[in-house]
């Protein structure tokens, strides 16, 4: 079947079960895209499948026939550009390793809700995790992903 | 200049043990010199010239660094080239970093004797202070000196500034001179003029305009391009995963694989020394092999007990005197005289370090000739000896690649090597057919350690009115460094009692002395390691003696920190920055706590809100830190954060308990690490300093959980006997 990544369309062979996940770092070798946990409870793996964030760890790829795929390498929406933005102005990253899942979580976030409130930002970004904590700075550098984007 | 650094303190001492056994004979062998690994990253202008063992400058005008620590998201990237930048004088744009191959001892750790390559006890800044800045100012009377060759000039005459050389007319960059300044000898270390600090221009510095970001790692990681271990996928790669036994010191007794075999893209089963390996096509193949695998393990020299059990068998232990850390005074005697005497258990289970990116590596075997090792490791020469021995190569035939990783808090540093042993194992059955990555999933790391050791502290305090005149401290713990290659046997394991033998307070009376168990389990430094539980045992009982003697536990601390400016410093600067003493809504209390680790000094305040059901928030943290010269003050403010977070996960929901011996946490959601909801707002102030500077990987957490604790004391009367607390008090 034809899978759209990234605007590219490429063709998947693999088992019925396997995860997107593996999909685009084994065979595409897009390795943007994290392993964290396998089910679906840190958000590394997070792609956007139609806009929308998903868990790739816990989504088989043979699911994915027409839907459009984003991963962190695809990124280039106006909201995803300003988080990108943010995070760079505020140096968010430490490890980096959830980072990806982080940014695209974000970028759905915004692009659904420009000007998010302190809550939506905590419940839009709480189910990524990090254990660098960098948290404090992710709650940041949202808000002021929100004000680029307002000025762009 | 390097013996203005001390390392005496006593994470540091462990570490020199474990180095002085390293050099006089690690026990599978270690290297004297490796050969260098090729270069990491892809697309690298070919022409680097190389200056000195730190320093290589591109035709293309770039500056690399080679750190010879990982970056692991602490930050060296951005601080070990800061410190290059600044004495080479270089434009911050043009500053690269690349990680040193595996070779000592041109590029050991100075705080571990120089003999091990390696990252940990917060060593990296302080260790590479000097070094790197006299690289820095070699690389620059180098490239100076090929300026004034080329244009026939006294090399007085030259000048450098922001990557640019000059004298008179003359102008020219590093890339332009860097194949001539190739040519020139290393200048003599004692020749060198290194910077009058009033003279920096990036160290200590704020981000500004002249520095793109503040961190050399950003770019790389908000876009997916960072190439951590576990990204490195060599043509032809096999995937492996271990089963290992459920409990710690289970055996193997047989395996029926016919299942695993029949899964597709499964290519091979087979036994390694503390498992079944499965290797397969990739790593859901490999899962499924390893999910379908039926095996028999011979637990008759397991560890059965379960936590409640292990508990209770330290606390009986307590019940006598232990190994003697710390008399002062009578000791414990002082515990006989006037006044009250108040005393509480405090429990700290098992940990695991559960860094993001799970452990993994990958292997290119040719049997005979080489080994190429792709990691994320602390430790390049343990791995490098493990690998030499297992595969029958010597030391120089392995190379070893390392690569960023995403986190490790202290797992990926074993002085076993023990991801490098399995790996090797698996490589050599492959006998050079395959590059083999091998993987551990979330559920190994949770479930298959090594975990910070499980503790109990038995507190003590004689409080004669307003005054703490005798305190007690006595331990059982599962020691790190016994039962390793580099245990002292007769001697107290230090990583043990750090924090706790060496209590900063004015007290007359000191007995602090520790029990040393035994266990299958295995154990590992942690994020600050002895820290993690000393500072809560001593500072949050602190409080609880403090409440006793009916004085502010601010003022207490103050009054008690005799001769310590640094400990008081921070004290005084957190307490002044969080309004201390100031009026606070309903509900809501502060905690204070103070602690040195790794020589850096750091005091925190909480503020925490409790709901009437004794639900409770911790709504803020500010931090003061007194870690030297600051290389990075945003570095800085990001791990004290980090450390702080780091700290109230473990503090409020981590814990590995055991039942019958089995881990019971599986995966995230029941070993869950704090999320973005409950991190409080955190305030950084730095403590403006002329010492050296130490490091800030670890000081900033010990001193958050008894701060939250000692805040929740305050609001409800109760203290915090067990962690984790959990979500109500």
């Amino acid at each position: 079947m034809k899978l759209s990544i990234n605007g590219k369309e490429s063709e998947y062979q693999g088992e019925a079960d396997r995860p997107l996940l593996w999909y685009i770092r084994e065979d595409l070798k897009l390795t943007g895209t994290k392993y964290g946990c396998g089910v679906a409870a840190c958000g590394a793996c997070t792609v956007l499948v139609d806009g929308v964030p998903t868990r790739s760890c816990s989504t088989p790829a043979a699911a994915m026939a027409g839907k459009k795929i984003t991963t962190i390498e695809g990124l280039d929406s106006k909201a995803g550009k300003a988080v990108q933005a943010a995070w760079t102005e505020m140096d968010v990253v430490q490890c980096g390793w959830c980072q990806s899942g982080q940014i695209l979580t974000a970028t759905a976030l915004l692009t659904k809700t420009p000007k998010p409130s302190e809550k939506e930002i905590t419940d839009g970004m709480t189910g990524n995790l990090c254990r660098c904590a960098t948290y404090h700075r992710i709650r940041g550098a949202v808000a002021r992903a929100s004000e680029i984007m307002g000025k762009a | 200049m390097a013996d203005d650094i001390s390392f005496e303190t006593p994470s540091r001492r462990l570490l020199l043990q474990v180095i002085g056994f390293g050099a006089a004979g690690f026990a599978v062998g270690m290297p004297a010199m490796a050969a260098p690994s090729p270069e990491v990253t892809a697309g690298k202008p070919a022409s680097l010239v190389v200056l000195g063992p730190f320093v290589k400058v591109g035709a293309d005008n770039t500056v690399t660094v080679l750190l010879k620590h990982i970056e692991f998201g602490q930050g060296v990237s951005t601080g070990l080239t800061t410190i290059v930048a600044e004495e080479i004088d270089a434009d911050w744009k043009q500053m690269r970093f690349d990680h040193a191959p595996a070779e000592v001892p041109k590029y050991g750790n100075l705080a571990f004797g120089g003999a091990v390559q390696g990252t940990g006890g917060s060593t990296a800044v302080a260790n590479s202070w000097v070094q790197l800045r006299q690289a820095g100012a070699a690389a620059r009377a180098m490239l100076v000196a090929a300026a004034a060759a080329k244009w026939k000039v006294d090399p007085n005459t030259v000048k450098v500034s922001r990557g640019v050389v000059t004298s008179g007319k003359h102008s020219a960059t590093f890339g332009q001179l860097a194949a001539d300044a190739g040519k020139i000898a290393a200048p003599d270390v004692k020749t060198l003029k290194l910077k009058d600090p009033k003279d920096f221009r990036l160290i200590g510095k704020e981000k500004s305009a002249s520095r793109v970001s503040g961190r050399a790692d950003t770019a790389s990681k908000i876009n997916g391009t960072a190439q951590y271990s576990l990204d490195y996928h060599p043509d032809g790669q096999l995937v492996a995963l271990v089963a290992r036994s459920p409990r710690w010191g289970g055996k193997l007794v047989s395996v029926d694989d016919g299942a695993a075999k029949a899964v597709k893209g499964v290519s091979e089963v087979f036994a390694i020394s503390n498992g079944v390996a499965v290797v397969a096509t990739d790593y859901w193949a490999a899962k499924k092999g390893r999910d379908a695998l039926k095996i028999t393990w011979d637990d008759s020299k397991a560890e059965m007990r379960s936590t409640d059990a292990i508990v209770a068998d330290y606390k009986k232990l307590l019940d006598k005197p232990g190994f003697e850390a710390r008399k002062q005074g009578q000791g414990a005697a002082g515990m006989t005289g006037a006044g009250k005497v108040i005393t509480a258990d405090f429990e700290f289970p098992y940990l695991a370090h559960a860094p993001m990116e799970p452990m993994n590596c990958t292997v290119e075997f040719k049997p005979g000739e080489s080994c190429v090792f792709h990691s994320g490791s602390q430790m390049p020469t343990v791995d490098q000896g493990v690998l030499a021995a297992v595969l029958g190569l010597k030391p120089t035939q392995v190379s070893i690649i390392t690569h960023v990783a995403g986190g490790s808090f202290g797992r990926k540093a074993t002085p076993d090597g023990d991801l490098a042993m399995e790996a090797a194992q698996i490589a050599k059955h492959l006998n050079g057919r395959a590059p083999v990555k091998l993987m551990w999933s979330r559920e190994d790391d949770i479930r298959s350690g090594k975990y910070r050791p499980l503790t109990v502290h038995r507190m003590a305090a004689r409080i004669n009115g307003d005054k703490i005149e005798a305190w007690g401290d006595r331990t059982a713990i599962q020691s790190i460094m016994d039962g390793t290659p580099f245990g002292t046997p007769g001697k107290p394991d230090v990583s043990a009692i750090e924090g706790s033998h060496d209590i900063p307070y004015a007290i007359p009376n000191i007995s602090v002395d520790v029990h040393f168990t035994t266990s299958p389990v295995t154990v590992l430094w942690w994020r600050s390691v002895g820290h993690t539980h000393t500072a809560f045992a001593k500072e949050h009982f602190f409080d609880q003696a403090a409440k006793e003697a009916g004085k502010d536990p601010l003022e207490l601390r103050r009054a008690m920190l005799v001769g310590k400016p640094r400990l008081l410093g921070v004290l005084n600067l957190a307490a002044e920055k969080a309004g201390w003493g100031t009026p606070l809504p309903a509900g809501r209390a502060r905690g204070i706590a103070v602690h040195e680790s790794f020589t850096t000094y750091v005091a925190e305040v909480a503020e925490v809100t409790v709901k009437p059901d004794g639900t409770f928030s911790i709504d803020r943290v500010v931090c003061a830190v007194d870690c030297g010269i600051v290389i990075n003050p945003d570095v800085v403010r990001s791990q004290m954060e980090g450390g702080i977070g780091y700290g109230l996960s473990a503090a409020l929901g981590e814990a590995i308990t055991l039942k019958d011996g089995v881990p019971v946490p599986t995966n995230f959601f029941d070993y869950p690490p704090l999320r973005l909801a409950q991190m409080p707002k955190i305030e950084v102030h730095i403590m403006p300093s002329s010492e050296a500077p130490t490091g800030v990987g670890e000081p900033g957490l010990p001193p958050a959980a008894p701060a939250v604790a000692n805040a929740l004391f305050a609001a409800t009367g109760k203290p915090i006997h067990k962690l984790p607390i959990g979500t109500k008090v």
